[in-house]
């Protein structure tokens, strides 16, 4: 049944955290693979167990049952796993140190290759990441995060991926703190990413909107189970799960009535 | 008579390098009773500052320029902040913010953070009575009193703090309610739920009118009456919601409009397209057109002649071109 070609595949995944009387089950029994170059989003309410389960696939959360594996073997060894699978977060400011300049620390992830590549290979591989974000590499020049704005900020960390080009990447919600302008703008650059590395991205939002536009494949989720998934028509037009339902109600769309304002 | 008027309101800050930064420039409005007012644009363009002008909360490095900002007719510009504070805020006019867990301190039960709003603008009262009055009005507004009141910020949920803070921003029955982006930081379900309770809150005439701020035109949609677009520190186009929605005429409003996604059927080929290019930098004096640089319909003129606030039909756009 496991496929070499999957990249993640999980069986019978289990997540605890507590116990006795505080005993949360933030994964229940999943089972799920997901394939390479596939574009797959995690959709659900908050404390549903996405961004628990985005932290197992980067092996920063280990399982307490089932089976994990990357490319049909179990996370061992955490450089050489993110290596090839790579987070993009959703608050851009909390992950950079303030105290360096933004460029050093696009330079310092060059650190996590085996072979580091020689200064002016570096210098002229972030240059080329920062053009592909379409940001002048002289706009960044000896700035600090706090120097720019939240939509620069979110792209200096994709630039970070063009930098590692990964195998996968985890994009935990990285949308939801911009406005509508600079969202599509990101998605452009990631859907630029993704045909330029041939990457699977697994995209973990509670914005069903953008997960329909973005991705191949919908997992819907609900307190630590999958309740549902399939293609994005599939599950937009014809869901099946009531929780499905709840979440499509839940969104205020341009044509459909939402609430009833008197 | 409109009970909220914002009147050619200008303002700027200063920076410590002695620069010039006009936040806001010639914004006019006006609220109608039970009205809601939706503010959009993208981030610094001014919403904040508008809000802040608006609450009369104008404190250095904030100055005014010129304008009037007006709540039942009296003027709110110029005063002291001790004066806005004691005599507008809470009173006439309230504000709800955007991060919930921010605003409330976490070493502080619900219900002294509650009280202080009303001892601090309204003289005696036993504590008791106090208590009695945010019991009754907590009821009143759908909320498990005793539980919700008795509990620190970190024993609640997201949607139960959004919650707490509408409940204590009201507490005074104000006149106008600015909401600065109230759901952005929660999820769709708990969304649904806190607009509705906003909605409980203007329908028992709680409060009056209300001006919300988001950058999410779908939801803006359900929740104005109408939308004002904002780029740069200026109004380009203000109208009722379905005009701006569903017929814009402002390059600008349609270019925000097709940036937007929605998980309707057949949507999925419309790919959202991005504006390109960046805002103008305020700190410089602008001739023309501030959308000019990124505008699609970009004429020689825009470039050189400053546009103005246009009626067409029913609305108002700050294009000249805009039919």
């Amino acid at each position: 049944m496991q496929n070499k070609q999957d990249i993640f595949h999980a069986t019978n995944l289990t997540c605890i955290f507590g116990h006795g009387k505080k005993l949360t089950k933030a994964i229940d029994n999943i089972s799920f693979s997901i394939a390479d170059e596939e574009i797959v989003s995690l959709v659900g309410g908050s404390g549903c167990g996405k961004s628990v389960l985005a932290k197992i696939m980067l092996g920063l959360i280990a399982p307490t049952f089932g089976t994990f594996a990357y490319k049909g073997n179990a996370i061992k060894n955490l450089r050489d796993h993110w290596r090839e699978v790579q987070p993009v977060f959703q608050d851009p400011f909390s992950c950079f140190n303030q105290f360096f300049t933004i460029r050093s620390q696009l330079k310092s992830s060059f650190r996590i290759l085996k072979e580091k590549p020689s200064n002016s290979e570096m210098e002229e591989r972030v240059d080329r990441a920062l053009l592909a974000v379409n940001i002048q590499p002289p706009e960044i020049e000896g700035k600090y995060p706090f120097e720019l704005s939240g939509g620069q900020m979110q792209r200096m960390l994709l630039a970070r991926i063009f930098i590692l080009r990964p195998k996968v990447l985890i994009a935990d919600e990285p949308t939801s703190m911009v406005d509508a302008c600079v969202r599509a703008n990101i998605l452009d650059y990631l859907m630029k990413l993704k045909a330029e590395l041939k990457m699977t991205i697994v995209f973990i939002t509670h914005d069903i909107g953008l997960a329909y536009y973005v991705s191949d494949r919908l997992f819907i989720m609900h307190q630590g189970k999958i309740v549902e998934q399939g293609a994005p028509d599939q599950v937009t037009l014809k869901p099946e799960n009531e929780h499905t339902v709840q979440l499509l109600d839940d969104i205020p769309d341009i044509h459909k009535e939402w609430i009833k304002r008197r | 008579m409109p009970i909220f008027d914002v009147i050619d309101l200008n303002l700027h800050y200063l920076t410590r390098f002695g620069d010039t930064i006009h936040a806001v420039s010639g914004v006019s409005f006006s609220l109608e009773k039970g009205e809601v007012l939706g503010i959009a644009g993208e981030s610094g363009c001014g919403k904040s500052t508008l809000v802040n002008g608006c609450m009369g909360l104008i404190i250095p490095p904030l100055y005014p320029t010129s304008g009037d900002v007006r709540v039942g007719g009296e003027s709110i510009m110029n005063r002291t902040p001790q004066d806005i504070r004691k005599n507008v805020l809470a009173r006439k006019v309230a504000m709800i913010p955007q991060g919930a867990f921010n605003s409330l301190n976490p070493t502080r039960k619900i219900k002294d953070m509650a009280a202080d709003v009303i001892a601090d603008h309204e003289n005696g009262g036993s504590k008791k009575d106090i208590h009695a009055r945010l019991r009754e009005r907590f009821t009143m507004i759908g909320m498990e009193a005793d539980a919700v009141l008795n509990a620190f910020p970190i024993q609640l949920t997201a949607g139960m703090r959004q919650r707490s803070v509408i409940g204590i921003s009201t507490l005074l029955n104000p006149q106008v309610v600015i909401a600065d982006e109230p759901t952005s930081a929660l999820d769709v379900t708990t969304q649904k739920s806190v607009i509705k309770m906003i909605f409980e809150l203007l329908h028992k005439g709680i409060f009056s009118s209300m001006i919300f701020i988001t950058h999410e035109l779908p939801l803006l949609r359900h929740v104005a009456d109408r939308i004002a677009i904002m780029y740069a520190g200026e109004f380009v186009e203000l109208g009722a919601t379905r005009q701006i929605i569903f017929d814009p005429r402002h390059p600008y409003t349609r270019a925000l409009m097709g940036a937007m996604l929605s998980a309707e059927p057949g949507q999925k080929q419309k790919k959202p397209v991005a504006i390109e290019g960046a805002p103008p930098n305020l700190a410089k004096s602008i001739t023309g057109c501030r959308f000019a640089p990124r505008c699609p319909q970009v004429r020689q003129e825009c470039k050189a002649k400053k546009q103005e606030i246009r009626i067409v039909g029913e609305r108002q756009v700050r294009c000249d071109y805009a039919e």
